[in-house]
């Protein structure tokens, strides 16, 4: 395999694995404008524990999933408490927050980035590609995926019905930032040097663009979305920003005509 | 040297604060996070930079980049607001955001990605007062914010547009029901909003000398900070937040240098939202959706 198409491919995985990121809390009606905080975490903490403790790269994204996901769910207390647009604006900041605290970070190289050495290949990237929309199929086939529709549909209705609505929430958010952190960790260890000055809101925004692009309804929608927002700008040859002009233009007109986004609802979604 | 930060921060709080009236008008009227601010006020500073530089009189100049605010903010009305009603409510947030990503490119592509020195078409003026150095443009900047500010105010609560428009902003449906043409009142929430932005551009441009493709992000998310901090759909509130905002940066860059900058404000937004999310000056938390 040619080393372009590879890390296309690598791309490809990695940016499913992040519209699912965006995809969980969005699907539980939070719209998380602070993905790429939880990706940088993912990043950095991985890169840390493989540099500083030598550890194999895999397990250190594991470790580094753990700590995205930690960080997640004590984040979602206090955000969680905020509702629609706060909600937005609380995960916006927050992305603000981390992206500044690891540029004054001078363990892991500050503001002149951080060179990550331990090398993760293609094959690992896809397998865990694989993996993560495999566990999200499954996870929608299951009472979960009832429960975050049933929550983001009418909350009064999910509480009275027995769900436990910040439990949900919770999980949604929190799963959301795991994935965001294995994204985050995955780049890092592929492409062996991350930058804080990339993990900042409008990371985030792009991420919600493709998901949303793509369509919230079925969990085929952000499969779609990051397939086409990774494939659509390699195959328009040209300038990045022609790429970028294109691209917005195409939301533009998605909005416009589909709002849904591109794949809606089947039946066996929705019961 | 404090009463200088002070100084300071209350002219760099004099840009966040019209990016903020811009933002908390499209919230409080119609619920709605315009993200293509951004870039309307990248549009207008790099507007600025373009015609001084082509050796255009500097009122005309103004006028021009002012008035490309309001222009592009009617056609981003049309892409967002206007197809709210009949689809998701995210819609319009989503589709201002791709307005955002569009006309960065597009300057990009038009003007590079250099960023760029404004001439000053005059010599720069400032007095002292006392010990404390103030610079002309910029106060000019913050008078024409507050006063800018003030005849908005004055608007809202005195004309017929205004009680059009604070009628929407209770409940729109209401609104149709008495005969508030909303169509008609919709579009000029974008213009007035658009003109804010555009003019803060302006007045950034002319103040800080540069101008880049990427010069909207960093003074809009400082704008919806400031318009959080102040109270959302509150425009005194967004001036107030505004120039606090302004005083928390240049004191944090003083105390703890540039880097920590992000930290301090964001850190006071997070803060502000937990604790008081309706902000200083705000009422009751509207169950506003995104």
């Amino acid at each position: 395999m040619s080393g372009y198409l590879e890390s296309v491919l690598v791309l490809l995985a990695i940016n499913i694995i992040l519209a699912y990121a965006a995809f969980l809390p969005m699907v539980a009606g939070q719209l998380n404008l602070g993905v790429a905080a939880f990706v940088a975490i993912g990043a950095y903490s991985a890169g840390y524990l493989s540099n500083s403790f030598g550890l194999h790269p895999v397990s250190a994204a594991l470790m580094a999933v753990a700590m995205a996901a930690l960080t997640g769910w004590l984040v979602a207390f206090p955000i969680l408490r905020t509702r629609g647009i706060y909600l937005a604006l609380a995960t916006f900041a927050l992305n603000q927050v981390v992206q500044g605290t690891i540029l004054n970070l001078n363990v892991v190289g500050g503001a002149s980035g951080y060179p990550v050495p331990a090398h993760i290949g293609f094959p690992v990237v896809a397998a865990f590609s694989l993996a993560v929309i495999v566990l999200v199929f499954l996870a929608f086939r299951t009472r979960f995926g009832i429960s975050v529709t049933a929550v983001s549909d009418d909350e009064r209705v999910a509480d009275l019905m027995g769900l436990s609505v910040r439990g949900v929430q919770s999980a949604a958010f929190t799963a959301g930032a795991a994935l965001a952190g294995l994204a985050g960790a995955l780049y890092a260890h592929h492409f062996n040097y991350i930058e804080a000055q990339n993990y900042g809101v409008l990371f985030s925004i792009y991420i919600v663009l493709y998901v949303l692009l793509g369509g919230t309804q079925t969990v085929y929608g952000p499969l779609l979305g990051a397939a086409v927002f990774t494939l659509l700008p390699e195959l328009l040859r040209g300038s990045a920003a022609w790429r970028y002009v294109i691209f917005a233009c195409l939301i533009i007109a998605i909005m416009s005509l589909r709002p849904q986004g591109v794949i809606l609802k089947r039946a066996w979604f929705s019961k | 040297m404090i009463e200088q930060q002070i100084v300071n921060g209350l002219m760099l709080g004099s840009v966040y604060a019209l990016v903020a009236v811009a933002f908390t008008l499209a919230i409080g009227v119609l619920n709605f996070l315009n993200f293509s601010i951004p870039g309307l006020f990248m549009v207008a500073g790099m507007l600025t930079w373009f015609l001084l530089r082509a050796g255009i009189p500097w009122p005309l100049a103004a006028l021009l980049a002012i008035a490309s605010g309001g222009l592009l903010a009617l056609l981003v009305e049309r892409f967002t607001y206007r197809l709210m009603s009949r689809s998701e409510h995210f819609v319009p947030l989503v589709t201002s955001m791709a307005f955002l990503i569009l006309f960065e490119n597009l300057v990009l592509i038009v003007w590079g990605s250099d960023l760029q020195r404004v001439p000053l078409p005059f010599e720069s003026v400032s007095f002292k007062l006392g010990p404390t150095v103030v610079a002309v443009p910029q106060l000019a900047g913050l008078g024409c914010a507050v006063l800018a500010v003030a005849l908005l105010d004055l608007v809202l609560k005195k004309t017929r547009i205004g009680r059009g428009l604070r009628t929407i902003a209770e409940d729109a449906e209401v609104a149709i029901m008495l005969g508030v043409g909303v169509g008609r009142v919709v579009p000029v929430v974008f213009l007035v909003g658009g003109l804010f932005t555009a003019l803060s551009g302006f007045l950034f441009a002319l103040n800080y000398q540069q101008a880049s493709p990427f010069m909207g992000e960093e003074i809009a998310l400082k704008g919806i900070s400031a318009m959080v901090v102040g109270g959302m759909g509150n425009i005194w509130g967004a001036i107030l937040g505004g120039l606090l905002i302004g005083v928390v940066e240049t004191f944090s860059i003083h105390l703890f240098g540039a880097r920590a900058v992000d930290i301090s404000v964001y850190g006071l937004l997070l803060a502000i939202l937990f604790v008081r999310p309706t902000g200083l000056l705000g009422g009751a938390v509207r169950q506003a959706r995104v």
